[in-house]
């Protein structure tokens, strides 16, 4: 009886079935707390004690603290600056699109800095800093330049964190577009050299428009990249010096989980500010996808 | 193909571009190499201020010996595995069903609950930081590799199943309509006709999610402290704090921490980049 309940039902009852485990895992541990932070950001809570509510206290302090706006501040400096990795990646791509012998090892090896976890290129580049010993010093002390202690200049910190997380995420960004100029059609490019399009002109009219798909991930994954920035800053300054490198993220969990004490509702509202700036792009690649599902 | 075969252009750029090649390549990894060069080096000459020079003798296998009985790091790598492996399994077995069911099937809903995973998967891990270390704390998993694995399974499935609803979709449906004509139940087609067609997916995936949660950092602390549970990633930093200021000790042990995911590179390269590109770019 039920077995027969399950063959003519099968098809309608399949999906149920397979979702069920995925969407109970999901729910229970992303979209539950994601709602669960909301709440959050309306009380005060050290994580022990009951939770006091405060209506928008959280938010009405948050626009009146100046570490916010720091953090802020910077994360806009990581938005833009890291958006760079996408012409540095295409730029490397190009340079290593070729069949010589060993470019596979060429490429393979480029592609090294985005597999090496974001702690130890932050400890790599921490080193590389460094104002006694680091290479960048050695290196500006031999062609006669003064020595610079980029990590403990507050107007130098952010962009040099900036440059370590550059550097794995132009690495990305290189090894997205070889395989598009992989794809790129040749007739085309023929074509294109026929009507007499050379470099940077063929680059624009004739390759660009093709690489489209590599190009829109490349914003995908950087923009969301420079928000979750986290691992580096944690690693090479721990926000400092004097909180001057934070940015959201980092200061998010500074708050919540700090020494001197838990405040769980501030970072809760800080996290709500950063989740709705990164809602922003999330939106839009959902609205891209959910065209291309209707278009294809 | 773009730009100009190397082949058809004038001879000279020929061997300037063979010549730049190498040379570009140490720049662009110079400060991976400067960390390779100080983990070679004996404590003695970060004593002498020959940070640059030629090491004075060979320690390299004294400085990774020393790694690996000298402090937790062979614990802290452990766990890493324990950590990692599981998630992998984990993960790419509930989206091997998500993406089956998102991918195969038409029924009302089905854009919505992708959608809802895929927006998950991008949202910054800090609106889910106080609530998930509350549940876990809550559930007596604070501090446990489990906890750890459990939600790095949930959270990576998101990732997962956009990879194998797409995946899938790509598929010959015709395939699974002959299979149903001929009576074959719903499990028997995802079991015996479309997991066997998913194998390079599963591959792509296993590599990329490897190295994702082997380089999780952020979870590592929120969730886990001390050598039991951390991995290596996280205990690096107190692997740092034992050998503070030992440059060639601190380098060796950061190259260790980094390797695994490097050598899961080199061995499944072309998998690693089929799915780096969200299966998206072909």
């Amino acid at each position: 009886m039920t077995s027969s309940f399950w063959r003519r039902n099968q098809q309608r009852l399949a999906p149920a079935l397979f979702l069920a485990p995925g969407i109970l895992f999901f729910a229970f541990y992303v979209i539950f707390p994601i709602l669960q932070s909301f709440r959050i950001s309306f009380y005060k809570w050290d994580g022990l004690s009951p939770a006091e509510p405060v209506g928008m206290q959280n938010y009405s302090q948050l626009f009146e603290d100046p570490a916010f706006y720091t953090s802020l501040g910077n994360n806009v400096i990581w938005l833009f600056l890291y958006l760079l990795a996408i012409p540095a990646g295409l730029a490397i791509a190009l340079f290593l699109n070729q069949t010589v012998t060993g470019i596979r090892i060429y490429k393979s090896l480029f592609f090294f800095p985005f597999v090496v976890s974001q702690v130890v290129v932050g400890l790599v580049f921490t080193w590389f800093y460094d104002p006694t010993f680091g290479l960048l010093n050695t290196v500006l002390e031999a062609v006669g330049l003064d020595p610079v202690n980029i990590l403990g200049d507050p107007s130098k910190v952010t962009y040099g964190i900036i440059a370590a997380g550059l550097w794995p995420q132009t690495a990305y960004c290189m090894i997205l577009y070889l395989t598009g100029l992989n794809a790129v059609d040749p007739e085309q490019v023929e074509a294109g050299r026929l009507d007499g399009a050379k470099g940077l002109k063929m680059l624009w009219h004739v390759i660009l428009p093709q690489l489209r798909p590599a190009t829109f991930i490349c914003f995908v994954v950087t923009i969301i990249g420079a928000l979750r920035s986290f691992d580096l800053i944690s690693i090479m300054t721990q926000g400092g010096p004097f909180g001057t490198s934070r940015v959201l993220a980092f200061y998010m969990f500074e708050v919540a989980l700090s020494e001197y004490g838990f405040r769980m509702g501030y970072g809760a509202a800080i996290a709500v500010v950063l989740f709705s700036i990164m809602m922003v792009y999330i939106a839009g690649f959902l609205w891209k996808m959910y065209r291309d599902e209707k278009g294809a | 193909m773009y730009p100009t075969p190397i082949a058809k252009t004038s001879p000279a750029w020929q061997i300037s571009y063979q010549a730049l090649l190498p040379v570009a390549l140490v720049l662009w990894l110079l400060p991976l190499i400067g960390v390779a060069i100080f983990s070679l080096k004996p404590a003695a000459d970060f004593a002498q201020g020959n940070y640059w020079g030629w090491p004075s003798t060979f320690s390299g296998i004294q400085n990774y010996t020393l790694v690996f009985t000298g402090s937790d790091m062979p614990r802290y790598l452990m766990n890493s595995v324990l950590i990692t492996v599981p998630t992998v399994i984990g993960a790419v077995a509930l989206s091997c069903m998500t993406g089956f069911a998102l991918g195969v099937y038409h029924f009302r809903g089905n854009l919505l609950i992708f959608f809802m995973f895929v927006a998950g998967n991008f949202v910054p891990f800090q609106i889910l930081m106080v609530p998930v270390r509350d549940l876990t704390l809550a559930m007596g998993l604070y501090d446990t590799k489990t906890g750890l694995v459990l939600f790095h399974i949930a959270f990576q499935t998101g990732f997962c199943t956009l990879f194998m609803r797409n995946f899938i979709r790509a598929l010959p449906r015709p395939l699974i309509e002959a299979a149903r004509v001929e009576g074959v139940s719903e499990i028997r087609i995802f079991a015996f006709i479309i997991l066997p067609l998913m194998k390079p997916a599963i591959a792509a995936l296993s590599v990329l999610i490897f190295t994702f949660i082997w380089n999780d950092y952020f979870w590592a602390i929120v969730l886990t402290q001390g050598a039991d549970s951390q991995p290596v990633t996280a205990g690096i930093t107190s692997f740092n704090a034992q050998y503070r200021a030992a440059y060639h000790l601190m380098s060796a042990g950061s190259l260790v921490a980094a390797l695994p995911p490097v050598v899961m590179f080199f061995a499944m390269q072309r998998h690693f980049i089929a799915g780096l590109t969200l299966g998206a770019v072909k």
